[in-house]
């Protein structure tokens, strides 16, 4: 059996429930339940209408092992043939469900246009109508029959039903392998059949599990409410009706009758739930397996490094803090998961910024660029915190500050924008409102204040005014950027993280982006780390970079002296994949692998598996950084055989 | 907006027809004699016949709805079977105490599982695992059941509110509450914690965007995220349940008003079922039908309200 067939796929699911102790448990008490209301005959110790007035009301004993009712009747055996007409009627409600839903949603969700129309609109009065009166009238009207009560059940939900399955088959025809069977020339109805309905199987489990769980509720309140079969024949709501009317005298029948119903409804939740999470575990393993593969760097404008700006000493930059800096971040270590168990996804990060400078921040996705800047902040997400090193921001520690002191940092001191622009703002506020509540953060002013200062930072990112009225869904991509460009610099910061500013926008607007960005640097004379994976468009703003790789820093230097000469094999083999330096006619040269995920760090060097240069010696032990004349620093001890074989391409 | 509203107002119109239409004709899948069935076996057919005509069964099953649809227009539902009341006169006696009781669970419901489950997703942790059990055994533990331990415990037992009973609001508002305490506590359980844990997914969900990384990267008070961003994105999906979760307190309704004997619409139409009596089932329907559309309405409205992508297309 092919590993990618549907029903491989389907055991998957099964073995993955198998997997959750709750979702175990919870099946094992539905096959005991569901078993023994069936094998009742065979197993109940007594008659379930045999009364024994010598014996009326009693608690458990051995003899009966959950009590006697009021009229001295077995409970346990009362409840095990109750379960058939309970789980029987459940059982009517959800096969008139799926009768229903299933045809319909998979026609409305496949098949799309007038039918999918006339489909939602039956299903909108479904929805409508109230199906507690109708399974009522139904009652009075087919004379307290339960079954066709539990099918008018069926019919109403499957309302609901039609519009879960629909949207399931919906995502399902996306899929690349249904365009392939219908180009092959498979039929409609053999496609849904044989591919569709097989993909909703997960939905379709855990939908079954949840409305049984439902229905069980209806169905037994109907009984306690004394419709379905009358009296002398045990149901579980009539039981839990007797057992009312007997509160005061006998408490305990309560449990008994309340008790299976409770359990049974949690056992389906729970089984519901634990079939929802391997569903779910399902998609994301398969879109993690699909998300590896070798990243090509590089897009953007072209640009030839500019030799003029070279900045002096930051051979210390290993050693303590640099009390010029604006930022000196040494050692930082992030780690993500439980405290002592923790990933780590960035070590012994060291660099500085000074006041006013414009630096890079370079490397391929997992590189741990992001966590750095977001570690700057504070603003791990979820389970991450910084484990070691030092922040210092013009001397001040940050690593170890309360959140209530990070405020004070954040947005006044760093401020960040991000690479979504259209995400990074609140689609519920007007623009305006929300540049405005990023002035209010530092500064108590009013109204009129706030308003004209909004315009000012419109004004600085060069955005009419009138923006301000907007709502984000109503502005572009770039315009989105400006607005968030605008809230960052709302509080006069002196360093700004732009995470990959410009990656999610048309080629044309991330020129203006950069241009914008470079502008209001000249104006402010803030400092600027701007985190790309792009060489252009470092090499367009940035004075100096620093190369990440697998969670470490691998390289700094000055831009110009970079693409002159790399001094580490990563920067090199990164600067080679770069689109802009490719000669026509050739395949554009990739790095083979990808990034190790933080748990397959090696103990050596991180770039080892993926260096043409590797050696023994690189695989032994943890590679410190050397410092090179230049000011520039490299995580690399083969640093000679690379500027040799550079030479050697050169000439 | 306008147009939204009025879009959804048409709408409402002929979904109140089609389920007019829908509860009318179930009448007419019975098999057999719908008169003799409610008579039942007992009856003679002079009685039978009697009882056709006043159902107007001897007529076309087009001019039976015509005549129906005409007179549910006109405000008349027809008679009780059973007592020869007009339904419109015995439903109206009942509105308040159903509508007290579902107004009240429904403030609870929103309220309550809101603020439970905003609680939880910012503070997470043990009040997250506390909620996530409680709202299994909500969901697990029957409405109607959960009524009669109220009853055997707090209202018998301890003597600390009415068991059961009914005082209208205008008579003695401090009675009306306390007798409804009980009720709406037992009907709220289920919705309280569907709605905690949507608002907590929802607010989870919010709290994990980008924007709201970005108000915190730009020194937004953590209060006014929360009370501002987290909440009013986290609403939209936790409106939906809200909405949900009223429609069928309707359901939970009739079992809680049978427990705590309250003379609402959900013990008028369990009787009238006990006593096949049709026009008086048809006409709670109809109720029914025209709360869960008014729910609906004020749903999309409260939609267009918070979400400004509807408004303005």
């Amino acid at each position: 059996m092919s590993a990618k067939s549907p029903r491989a796929m389907s055991t998957g699911l099964f073995r993955r429930v198998l997997r959750k102790p709750l979702g175990v448990v919870s099946g094992v008490v539905l096959i005991l339940i569901v078993g023994g209301s069936l094998a009742a005959r065979w197993i109940a110790p007594y008659d379930p209408l045999a009364q024994d007035f010598s014996i009326v009301k009693q608690g458990p004993s051995a003899a009966h092992l959950l009590g006697t009712d009021s009229l001295g009747r077995d409970i346990l055996s009362r409840l095990l043939f109750g379960g058939q007409e309970s789980l029987g009627g459940v059982l009517v409600a959800v096969v008139t469900m799926l009768i229903i839903a299933i045809p319909l949603g998979i026609l409305a969700g496949y098949v799309g246009g007038l039918a999918d129309r006339i489909i939602l609109r039956v299903v909108d009065v479904l929805l409508s109508i109230p199906g507690t009166i109708i399974t009522l009238a139904v009652l009075a009207i087919f004379n307290n029959s339960m079954f066709v009560a539990m099918v008018s059940v069926g019919v109403l939900a499957s309302g609901a039903f039609i519009r879960v399955f629909r949207s399931a088959a919906l995502s399902v025809r996306q899929e690349l392998y249904i365009g392939a069977a219908r180009v092959a020339g498979l039929g409609r109805l053999r496609i849904m059949a044989a591919h569709v309905l097989p993909q909703i199987r997960g939905v379709l489990l855990v939908q079954v599990t949840l409305f049984s769980a439902a229905t069980l509720g209806i169905q037994t309140g109907l009984a306690f409410l004394a419709f379905g079969p009358p009296p002398p024949a045990p149901t579980w709501g009539g039981m839990v009706a007797e057992a009312a009317s007997l509160i005061q005298s006998s408490p305990w029948l309560l449990v008994p009758s309340g008790g299976i119903i409770a359990v049974t409804t949690l056992a389906l939740c729970l089984l519901g739930d634990a079939l929802r999470d391997a569903n779910q575990e399902r998609f994301t393993l398969a879109g993690l397996e699909r998300g590896a593969r070798p990243v090509r760097a590089g897009a953007g404008a072209v640009l030839v490094p500019d030799a003029a700006t070279v900045p002096d000493a930051d051979r210390e930059e290993a050693l303590a803090p640099n009390p010029d800096a604006l930022l000196s971040v040494r050692g930082l270590t992030v780690g993500f998961g439980a405290p002592g168990r923790e990933t780590t996804a960035i070590q012994r990060v060291d660099f500085d910024i000074r006041p006013g400078e414009v630096v890079g921040l370079v490397g391929e996705s997992g590189s741990g660029k992001t966590v750095t800047a977001l570690a700057l902040l504070g603003l791990l997400a979820g389970n991450g915190r910084i484990t070691g090193g030092s922040i210092r921001l013009a001397g001040e520690e940050l690593v170890g500050m309360s959140n209530a002191e990070l405020r004070t940092v954040r947005g006044a001191r760093i401020a960040m924008i991000s690479q979504e622009p259209m995400v990074s703002l609140d689609p519920s506020f007007r623009v305006g409102y929300q540049i405005g509540e990023a002035i209010r953060a530092h500064e108590r002013v009013g109204r009129a204040e706030t308003q004209r200062r909004t315009r000012e930072l419109l004004a600085s990112v060069r955005l009419d005014p009138a923006v301000a009225d907007r709502y984000p869904h109503e502005i572009s991509g770039g315009m989105a950027q400006r607005i968030a460009i605008a809230m960052a610099l709302a509080g006069r910061p002196e360093l700004l993280i732009a995470d990959e500013p410009t990656t999610a926008l048309d080629v044309t607007v991330q020129a203006d982006i950069l241009d914008l960005l470079r502008t209001l640097q000249e104006e402010t004379g803030m400092a600027i780390i701007l985190v790309s994976h792009d060489w252009g468009v470092v090499a367009d703003l940035c004075s100096r970079a620093i190369v990440m790789y697998a969670g470490e820093v691998v390289e700094r230097a000055a831009v110009s002296e970079i693409f002159a000469a790399p001094r580490h094999p990563y920067t090199a083999a990164l600067l080679r994949s770069n689109p802009h330096g490719a000669r026509p006619g050739e395949p554009l040269p990739t790095i083979g692998g990808a990034v190790p995920p933080p748990h397959e760090w090696p103990v050596g060097c991180h770039f080892a598996a993926r260096c043409p240069l590797a050696t023994e010696a690189c695989r032994q032990a943890p590679i410190d950084m050397a410092h090179l004349p230049g000011h520039r620093s490299s995580r690399c001890i083969r640093i000679d055989a690379l500027a040799a074989e550079l030479s050697e391409v050169a000439s | 907006m306008v147009r939204l509203i009025v879009n959804r107002l048409l709408l409402s119109i002929v979904l109140v027809v089609i389920s007019s239409i829908a509860i009318f004709f179930l009448m007419s899948l019975v098999p057999g004699d719908p008169a003799r069935s409610i008579l039942g076996a007992a009856a003679t057919p002079d009685s039978i016949e009697r009882l056709r005509q006043q159902l107007g069964l001897d007529q076309p099953l087009l001019a039976q709805y015509g005549s129906w649809l005409l007179g549910a227009l006109r405000g008349d539902l027809g008679e009780s079977v059973f007592t020869g009341d007009q339904v419109v006169t015995l439903i109206l006696a009942r509105v308040p105490v159903t509508a007290s009781l579902i107004l009240l669970s429904t403030l609870v419901i929103a309220a309550l599982g809101t603020a439970l489950g905003l609680l939880s997703a910012v503070r997470g942790g043990v009040l997250g695992k506390v909620l996530d059990v409680v709202s299994l055994v909500g969901l697990a533990l029957p409405s109607y059941w959960v009524a009669i331990l109220l009853v055997a415990l707090v209202a018998v037992a301890l003597r600390i509110f009415p068991a059961t009973g009914y005082f209208a609001f205008a008579d003695d508002p401090g009675r009306w509450l306390l007798g409804l305490i009980l009720p709406v506590a037992a009907l709220s359980l289920g919705g309280v914690t569907i709605v905690a844990k949507q608002m907590r997914d929802s607010a989870m969900d919010v709290l994990a965007r980008d924007y709201i990384r970005v108000l915190r990267a730009t020194g937004v008070r953590e209060s006014s995220i929360v009370l501002k961003h987290v909440l009013r994105n986290s609403a939209l999906p936790s409106l939906t349940v809200v909405g949900l979760t009223v429609v069928g307190s309707l359901t939970g309704a009739v079992f809680v008003e049978n427990v705590f004997v309250l003379p609402g619409l959900g013990t008028l139409v369990t009787q009238a079922t006990t006593s096949h009596d049709l026009p008086v089932v048809l006409g709670v329907g109809v109720f029914f039908t025209l709360f869960v559309i008014v729910v609906n309405l004020a749903i999309d409205l409260l939609y267009g309200v918070l979400n400004p992508k509807v408004r303005v297309s």
